[in-house]
């Protein structure tokens, strides 16, 4: 299949509002993550916290969406100027002709932990104010974004944990190549609330300090947030020089353990070379490989052994989740914008400092930023559930 | 202009008064009368023990389903690409996590959190049927069914082997149920294919690049409490797609999405 061009894209984290931000933290090798101070969670853990989403204000007609997850989803909207080349593109293809697929665990779940917090007293109801469809059910982040840009095609949320906006470009890749749009905004927004700050914590997979991907004493996560979109589109006869393609996705289920990974990753394995298959692409020419790397003891070296698996011990790899932490939901979308922002600046980026690395993976992981050239880069992004999926991205000349 | 086929070739269906699809289809197909009953479930045989006993309505009902088209098409439960298409992840422990945590107790249970994932019966198909393919999981509110039927149509032509679409959805306790009243526990299954087999394949489904969003109305139920079925819980807005297969006729079937534009199947009879 013809590869899709990425004619736009943007990323909201706890590293910068948009891509000059974004692109200056991985240069710096930043970490935005600091010392959980999250409402009023109490765990001793290092969190990702996007600033300022709470002064967001939402247009009277779309208050019913107003959520943290919709407010972060509206901040980033407004960086790069996102919203306007959608614009463009509707203009060029038809509204009708331009689907949504964004990824999001957590969707608007912190609304509904408030929700159960501000309960009648006597009749135990939920306050009048909570709108379901349009905070906590996972379909309530496309649908508000779908009204925000005016678009009218195809439309779902995609929610398989971590792994949900990566598998939005697999999803829209298909319908872009079987000629039912023309174009599609995909991405994903998740945000921090109680359920996953604690759930993790009781799964003792968070960090007590900032998290260490595959370094030698990595011991768990540190959850983030945010908002990640890009703008696909149908390939043009001539695109710019320096336009970045999604050229090929892989998916597949671990079919192993709902938390556990596969503990020789082979589904991470499979999904990895069915993006390789599918971009038409050889092991040998991806140049830089975005890993998963969430920092947790068995998720590195299971990716580790994957990643060594097909690639052996010479590809270039790293984990940016020191830096932006674990967005979970919106992992695929944000790290898929850090591939563009890769390829299109020639930077590998290694992520902050973070010690020794573990010297029994096996892998080529990046001890520091590396310049040159970038062509062809995989990025993984796996999932409670076993759900795994890969995106294999280039440049066009 | 672009048309898409599908076969299908295995259908489960079990809901409130709906045990299985032979049932199903003498409703549909309005041999016997329609009497709302709750939803009958089984644990699934195909978990191992601990997850059995765990089970939610959601994983009960999703696996049932899925387990009978697989059989009545003939395919291995390991080899088909999956789609699970859901309004809303697992309302019980959602129930269960945002009680414990508005009531101070933030020790969440290891298994009720991964649980709670919106994945969590692609997870548990997985490990159940042994299948490490595709598997999407998808959710458009009242549309997720549409939208899973789309998503199955386009990794069908993607992947090219046969495709489980499993849509489901289940209550939410109170005070939940206030803001969101789905009745009952409603879960359906169709196993499609890229090519038909004679004596097999049930009917094509055809997709037409030109009308497939569409926005003509959704044509409701003749009986009654169908229509009531078909409106309060998400994944039974499939009805009128099934009554048209149950009856064995030909016609164009509108399906609520995500209105406007709804999706319009043509479907064609096999047998």
């Amino acid at each position: 299949m013809p590869p899709v061009l990425v004619s736009r894209f943007t990323a909201t984290s706890c590293i910068g509002r948009g891509l000059d931000q974004t692109l200056a933290a991985l240069l710096d090798r930043q970490s935005g993550l600091k010392q959980c101070a999250f409402q009023d969670i109490d765990i001793n853990t290092w969190v990702g916290e996007v600033d300022a989403v709470d002064d967001e204000e939402m247009e009277p007609e779309l208050r019913d969406f107003n959520c943290r997850n919709n407010r972060l989803a509206q901040l980033a909207l407004r960086q790069d100027g996102f919203a306007e080349a959608v614009d463009t593109a509707a203009s060029r293809w038809g509204r009708r002709r331009i689907g949504v697929f964004l990824g999001t665990s957590t969707a608007g779940i912190l609304q509904t932990e408030w929700a159960f917090r501000r309960r009648d007293p006597v009749s135990g109801c939920l306050p009048a104010d909570f709108v379901y469809a349009a905070t906590h059910s996972p379909y309530s982040l496309s649908d508000f974004i779908r009204r925000k840009l005016r678009l009218e095609g195809p439309a779902m949320s995609v929610s398989s944990a971590c792994s949900s906006s990566a598998k939005v470009l697999a999803s829209a890749k298909r319908m872009l190549d079987a000629g039912l749009i023309d174009a599609a905004v995909v991405g994903g927004v998740d945000s921090l609330c109680a359920t996953t700050l604690y759930g993790f914590h009781s799964l003792g997979l968070l960090a007590d300090g900032p998290c260490r991907p595959f370094s030698d004493d990595r011991k768990g996560i540190s959850l983030g947030e945010a908002a990640a979109y890009l703008l696909l589109e149908r390939m043009p006869d001539s695109p710019d020089g320096d336009a970045v393609l999604l050229l090929g996705v892989g998916e597949s289920s671990d079919a192993y353990h709902m938390s556990s990974p596969h503990p020789k990753g082979l589904g991470a394995r499979m999904a990895m070379e069915q993006a390789l298959s599918s971009a038409g692409l050889s092991p040998a020419s991806i140049d830089y490989i975005n890993l998963h790397g969430t920092a947790t003891l068995n998720n590195d070296s299971s990716e580790a052994k994957a990643v060594a698996g097909v690639f052996g011990a010479t590809t270039p790899c790293s984990s940016t989740k020191g830096a932006t932490g674990h967005t979970l939901g919106a992992a695929g979308a944000l790290e898929a914008v850090i591939c563009a922002i890769a390829i299109q600046h020639d930077l590998m980026p290694a992520g902050p400092e973070a010690g020794l690395r573990d010297t029994t993976t096996g892998i080529q992981y990046l001890m520091s930023n590396q310049r040159q050239r970038v062509s062809h880069i995989l990025s993984n992004s796996f999932g409670f559930g076993g759900s795994n999926c890969s995106l294999v991205f280039g440049r066009s000349a | 202009m672009t048309l898409i086929s599908a076969y299908l070739e295995g259908i489960g269906l079990l809901g409130p008064g709906v045990p299985d699809w032979p049932q199903g289809l003498a409703i549909l197909a309005g041999q016997t009368p329609y009497q709302q009953q709750k939803t009958v479930l089984s644990p699934p045989a195909s978990l191992p023990p601990a997850e059995r006993r765990r089970a939610s309505p959601g994983v009960m009902a999703a696996l049932e389903v899925g387990h009978k088209a697989c059989a009545m098409a003939g395919v291995r439960p390991a080899e088909p690409a999956s789609v699970f298409a859901s309004s809303g992840g697992d309302g019980r422990i959602c129930h269960a996590i945002c009680s414990a945590l508005a009531s101070g107790d933030t020790m969440i249970s290891p298994t009720q959190f991964h649980n709670s994932v919106h994945n969590a019966i692609s997870g548990y198909w997985g490990i159940a049927a042994g299948a490490m393919t595709p598997s999407s999981v998808v959710s458009a509110h009242d549309g997720s069914f549409a939208a899973g039927l789309l998503e199955a149509v386009m990794l069908l032509g993607s992947e090219q082997r046969p495709v489980l679409l499993i849509a489901c959805d289940s209550d939410y306790p109170q005070p939940l149920h206030d803001a969101r009243p789905v009745p009952d526990t409603f879960a359906v299954a169709l196993l499609l294919t890229t090519m038909p087999h004679p004596g097999k394949t049930i009917a094509q489904l055809s997709f037409c690049g030109d009308t497939l969003f569409t926005d003509a109305e959704v044509q409701p139920m003749d009986d009654h409490a169908l229509e009531t079925l078909r409106q309060s819980i998400p994944a039974a807005r499939c009805l009128p797609l099934l009554q048209l297969i149950a009856r064995g006729e030909a016609g164009r079937v509108v399906l609520d999405y995500v209105n406007p534009p709804r999706l319009a199947v043509d479907v064609a009879p096999c047998s």
